[in-house]
């Protein structure tokens, strides 16, 4: 099945981890991606060679830009009529807090969703939601 | 940043997936800061963001250079470009602020 073609089919199935299984990176840096309340919710889980400041036991902040990112689009994959792959133009990542070792959440919300860009906005917390550890805001090519 | 299988993002493709891009610059402009600091101090990302100029190559090697072009007292700012086959040709490029924090004996613990 093509990369389309599982997208097409976990829009059917509202199950997500078909596609997240083809990402070697998401594998990797342990994100699933699942939906809750019909809104797409990416999951970190914790492993060592997320930390990036061992001393202070941070996650490094590539991991949660990833995350976001990585949550932005499924967001993306999920809501918005896409038939192309979003390409992402764009991300600006604020730190808000340090991450600690336990599992990282994100959820995505639309700011502007035109025909050919969308502009997401995201955010990813660990213990409490109101309390994001890090958000990310980014731009996104829906077309060719 | 060495090429793997285990970083793809798109699997049609073989492109690398952004967030090791993201991870790439970070640490370099993270060690931009380190460098340009007289003493040791520890270091966070405040924010970065990332313009990405076009996919990088499959199968290619990654670089990433960055420049703390100001450093203040409590805020070091800096600039990068990731490319692969051509330091010319960008993959993307990045600006981020990153805190300097106290030295150690200062820091509440």
């Amino acid at each position: 099945m093509s990369l389309m073609e599982t997208i097409k089919s976990f829009r059917a199935t509202g199950d997500l981890s078909g596609l997240v299984s083809e990402i070697p990176y998401m594998k990797m840096t342990g994100i699933e991606m699942n939906v809750l309340d019909n809104d797409v919710v990416g999951t970190m889980r914790y492993s060592d060679q997320l930390l990036g400041n061992a001393r202070a036991h941070a996650l490094h902040g590539g991991t949660l830009g990833a995350l976001l990112e990585s949550t932005s689009i499924f967001k993306l994959l999920w809501d918005a009529e896409t038939s192309a792959l979003p390409k992402t133009i764009n991300i600006t990542v604020q730190y808000l807090r340090s991450a600690t070792q336990v599992d990282t959440f994100a959820r995505a919300e639309f700011i502007r969703k035109g025909r050919r860009v969308a502009v997401v906005r995201a955010l990813a917390w660990q213990e409490y939601p109101d309390q994001p550890v890090a958000i990310a805001n980014a731009h996104f090519l829906l077309v060719d | 940043m060495p090429y793997s299988e285990k970083l793809v993002g798109n699997p049609e493709t073989g492109v690398v997936h952004g967030g090791c891009i993201t991870t790439l610059i970070d640490s370099v402009c993270g060690a931009a800061v380190f460098l340009s600091l007289r003493e040791m101090r520890r270091v966070a990302t405040l924010d970065l963001r990332i313009d990405y100029l076009r996919p990088a190559k499959p199968k290619k090697e990654i670089a990433c250079r960055a420049h703390a072009y100001r450093i203040t007292k409590h805020v070091a700012f800096v600039r990068a470009f990731a490319y692969d086959d051509d330091p010319n040709d960008w993959v993307a490029s990045a600006a981020g602020t990153f805190m300097i924090f106290e030295p150690r004996s200062k820091e509440p613990r």
